[in-house]
């Protein structure tokens, strides 16, 4: 008989103990990886970015637009390959007016070229007539580049708002007033959740020409380099050539742009952390609970087995052991199912976030918690029986 | 015949330990339930606290916030002209145009940017806001480049400490003092007056107007005249609906996101319950069997426990209160992402929140007590005796 065979002996002594102490250590453990998850997917919204592009935007904030003469401006600056419009469009669908979701108007000639690698167009609309397309365009694109209402909508988006492709939906502007039609001519799948996904593209023609009364406006201007080596003087650049005039730019790579959203969520991810730290320390309170209550009530055996000759290191490792079993246990059971569950929820909360996902790395980090936890749980109780004496341990009867 | 409670009491004092762990599980979870509503009503009760009910705001039609909307000087013109439009004894219109836009302006003692608002005003109109006091230096001179911050986001921007410069496009605002607004979120903004920092942004547009009704009990005839008016495009919010419906989203967020915290966490407590009655029950077999054999029934067995294990989680959910109350007063900041800007807020621990906390725990008590409570009840009499 080894080792093993008594820990697992003690385990099953009191099976609904055991099974309730590893079901809230992987209760606790999943709520864990779920908190990590949301760390992890708010770091994620900052590594989409490219480290090769560059996004400039109105030094004032985000929320002021420039002139769009600016951009041939910025596309005769040397090391610049492409330069597309991004503009923030901020509708709402009053079909579901409590769906969030991201609507950009973009110049498809060269947005959909500089995102290929990001986007990947899955289905579109038969074109209606001919068109001559670019030849770095999907040529399912083919359908909404020939209508001016168009739009591309990514996939899960599609889905969650049951829509169908080639349907006409209809979409109140907060910011360009009125009820803009939009037909669906394109669906899209984004490669990184927390770049496109939520999110409905459509032609800046169309907002300029109905939206804009005559003057061009771009939120954003993304830059494509031929030598991401030079970002950082392309950036300097582009700011000089503006530096004076009514609206100056702020010029930076897209990852750090993308940072700058993550940073707009202040204290939150803190928080995230305190309440993650004090989920692991009711759970610890909950294991070492169980650890003592399991170890109390064998007094006597421990004395019996000291009699029978186990020595006091041996005891001390059955107790442990026990300990490690229940908390690993839990700890990978909530951990990997945290990891399974939310990454296939795709949760949002109700498009504040990217959809979430739980990293490999919070994964492990939870079950060394969880390792933690057995440890310190397992330790007072293993000292004291080991230590025990024989005499008292068998004089006490209880 | 019900079992006296004072033998529960004892019971639980028996055993220090566990009885201590478990409540103490029980107060971490009550700790971040409470602080989940004192964070979600803290945030609303700021936005709340920014409008009154008796004023009307005004935005361009279809606007969500602010930064949204835009107006003409012809439009702001007609609505604050408006017989609708109370006015101060001399004679002055109880009313503000407002220049609302956002910068992204350093973050203090953390990396990073974010939006701060800036809110150009009518410096004739402070009485329309009366909440606002200046704590630290002085207003702004009208017409002056000067500019002042609201309290709680002063500690959380670059250059907002007195005689700072703050730069918005082209030109420097010199901060000349420190504002409070009764907690609100205007505590969370940038003003100065209106016709300096128009142009520094936007040109001829403003972005509210908001004023006095002079009777806020006809709300809805002066919003259905001033919807109506063809010449403005505009919709009109009582104020204190506007601010609650700017909450919206971010106190929904907060609201999920507590209420799956605190969920999860319940069910790790009920379960480390379940294990500490089932403990109790297990020790106590004798004492179960000894009070059957003097005439109590298992019904009053098992309210015995349920009683015992209600008493656990209420000394869980007290000390899970008072371990929650030094958050109380706390200010924090996010991004209210739906006007895209950092609102500074303070945790709010409210008695109707304590009051859900300890239902909320006593709720776990009963679901952790039900099922050793029915095994002590439920245990044959016959064999209990015989294992004396």
């Amino acid at each position: 008989m080894n080792l093993l065979s008594l820990v697992f002996v003690n385990l099953f002594r009191n099976p609904l103990r055991t099974l309730l102490t590893m079901a809230s250590i992987a209760v606790a453990l999943f709520l864990f990886c779920a908190l990590g998850g949301v760390l992890d997917t708010l770091g994620d919204a900052v590594k989409f970015g490219s480290e090769s592009r560059l996004a400039t935007r109105n030094a004032i904030s985000l929320v002021f637009p420039m002139p769009l003469s600016y951009r041939d401006k910025i596309a005769a600056v040397p090391g610049i390959r492409r330069i597309a419009v991004q503009n923030w469009f901020g509708g709402r669908d009053p079909v579901n007016p409590h769906e969030f979701f991201a609507q950009f108007a973009v110049d498809p000639e060269n947005f959909f070229p500089m995102y290929r690698n990001e986007l990947k167009i899955v289905a579109g609309s038969p074109p209606q007539a001919e068109v001559a397309l670019p030849a770095d365009l999907d040529p399912k694109l083919a359908a909404f580049m020939a209508e001016q209402t168009g739009c591309v909508v990514n996939d899960e988006l599609l889905r969650r708002m049951k829509w169908t492709l080639g349907q006409t939906i209809h979409l109140d502007g907060t910011i360009y007033p009125g009820s803009w039609p939009f037909t669906i001519r394109a669906v899209f799948h984004s490669a990184t959740p927390s770049f496109g996904g939520n999110t409905m593209l459509f032609h800046f023609k169309y907002l300029e020409q109905n939206g804009m009364g005559g003057h061009g406006f771009a939120g954003v201007y993304k830059l494509e380099l031929e030598n991401p080596d030079h970002a950082a003087d392309i950036a300097r650049q582009v700011d000089a050539l503006f530096e004076n005039s009514s609206a100056a730019t702020h010029t930076e790579t897209e990852r750090a742009f993308a940072a700058g959203f993550v940073s707009m969520y202040g204290n939150i991810p803190f928080v995230l952390r305190l309440i993650g730290l004090a989920v692991v320390f009711a759970i610890l309170l909950v294991a070492a609970n169980t650890m003592v209550m399991a170890v109390r009530e064998r007094t006597s055996e421990v004395g019996v087995l000291k009699t029978l000759g186990f020595a006091d290191g041996t005891v001390f490792t059955i107790v442990l052991l026990e300990a490690a079993v229940i908390t690993l246990g839990g700890g990978i059971l909530g951990s990997v199912g945290a990891k399974l569950l939310i990454d296939r929820s795709h949760f949002n909360a109700g498009g504040a976030l990217p959809p979430m996902t739980v990293h490999w790395s919070s994964v492990r980090a939870g079950i060394v918690v969880a390792a933690v936890i057995g440890a310190a749980s397992g330790l007072i109780p293993a000292w004291q029986s080991a230590r025990l004496r024989i005499v008292d341990a068998l004089r006490r009867v209880d | 015949m019900a079992i006296p409670i004072s033998y529960n009491l004892r019971n639980l004092f028996q055993r220090p330990v566990s009885t201590l762990t478990t409540m103490v599980g029980f107060g971490l979870t009550v700790m971040i339930f409470i602080g989940a509503l004192a964070l979600a009503s803290g945030f609303k009760a700021a936005l709340k606290k920014s409008g009154s009910p008796d004023n009307a705001i005004v935005v361009r039609k279809g606007a969500d916030s602010e930064i949204s909307s835009g107006l003409s000087r012809e439009a702001t013109d007609i609505i604050r002209g408006g017989p609708e439009v109370a006015t101060t004894p001399d004679g002055h219109g109880l009313t503000s145009a407002d220049v609302v836009v956002l910068t992204n302006q350093p973050r203090l003692g953390q990396p990073g940017y974010s939006n701060l608002t800036v809110r150009g005003i009518d410096p004739s109109s402070l009485a329309l806001r009366d909440q606002v006091r200046i704590t630290d230096g002085r207003m702004f001179a009208p017409g002056s480049d000067e500019i002042i911050v609201g309290r709680r986001i002063a500690p959380r921007f670059a250059h907002c400490a007195l005689g700072d410069k703050m730069r918005f496009g082209p030109r420097d605002f010199t901060v000349v003092g420190h504002f409070e607004a009764a907690g609100s979120s205007f505590e969370s903004e940038v003003w100065g007056d209106n016709a300096v920092l128009m142009p520094v942004f936007r040109g001829e547009v403003f972005e509210s107007v908001t004023f006095r009704m002079k009777d806020p009990g006809r709300f809805e005839q002066v919003r259905k005249t001033l919807e109506a008016d063809p010449r403005l495009g505009v919709d009109v919010h009582r104020e204190s609906d506007w601010y609650t419906q700017q909450a919206g989203v971010l106190a929904t967020v907060i609201g999920i996101m507590g209420f799956f915290i605190t969920l999860i966490m319940a069910v790790g407590a009920v379960f480390g319950a379940m294990n500490t009655m089932f403990a109790a029950v297990g020790s106590r077999t004798r004492e179960i069997a000894v009070l059957q054999i003097l005439g109590f029934s298992p019904f009053s067995v098992m309210v015995s426990f349920m009683i015992e294990s209600l008493f656990l989680a209420l000394m869980g959910g007290a000390l899970g209160c008072l371990m929650a109350l030094p958050i109380n007063g706390i200010v924090t900041s996010t991004t209210n992402f739906t006007s895209f800007s950092e609102v500074a807020f303070a945790f709010r621990i409210t008695w109707v929140g304590i009051a859900i906390g300890l239902i909320f725990a006593a709720g776990m008590g009963l679901a952790g007590g039900f099922l050793p409570s029915l095994a002590a009840a439920s245990r044959p009499l016959a064999k209990s005796v015989r294992e004396l």
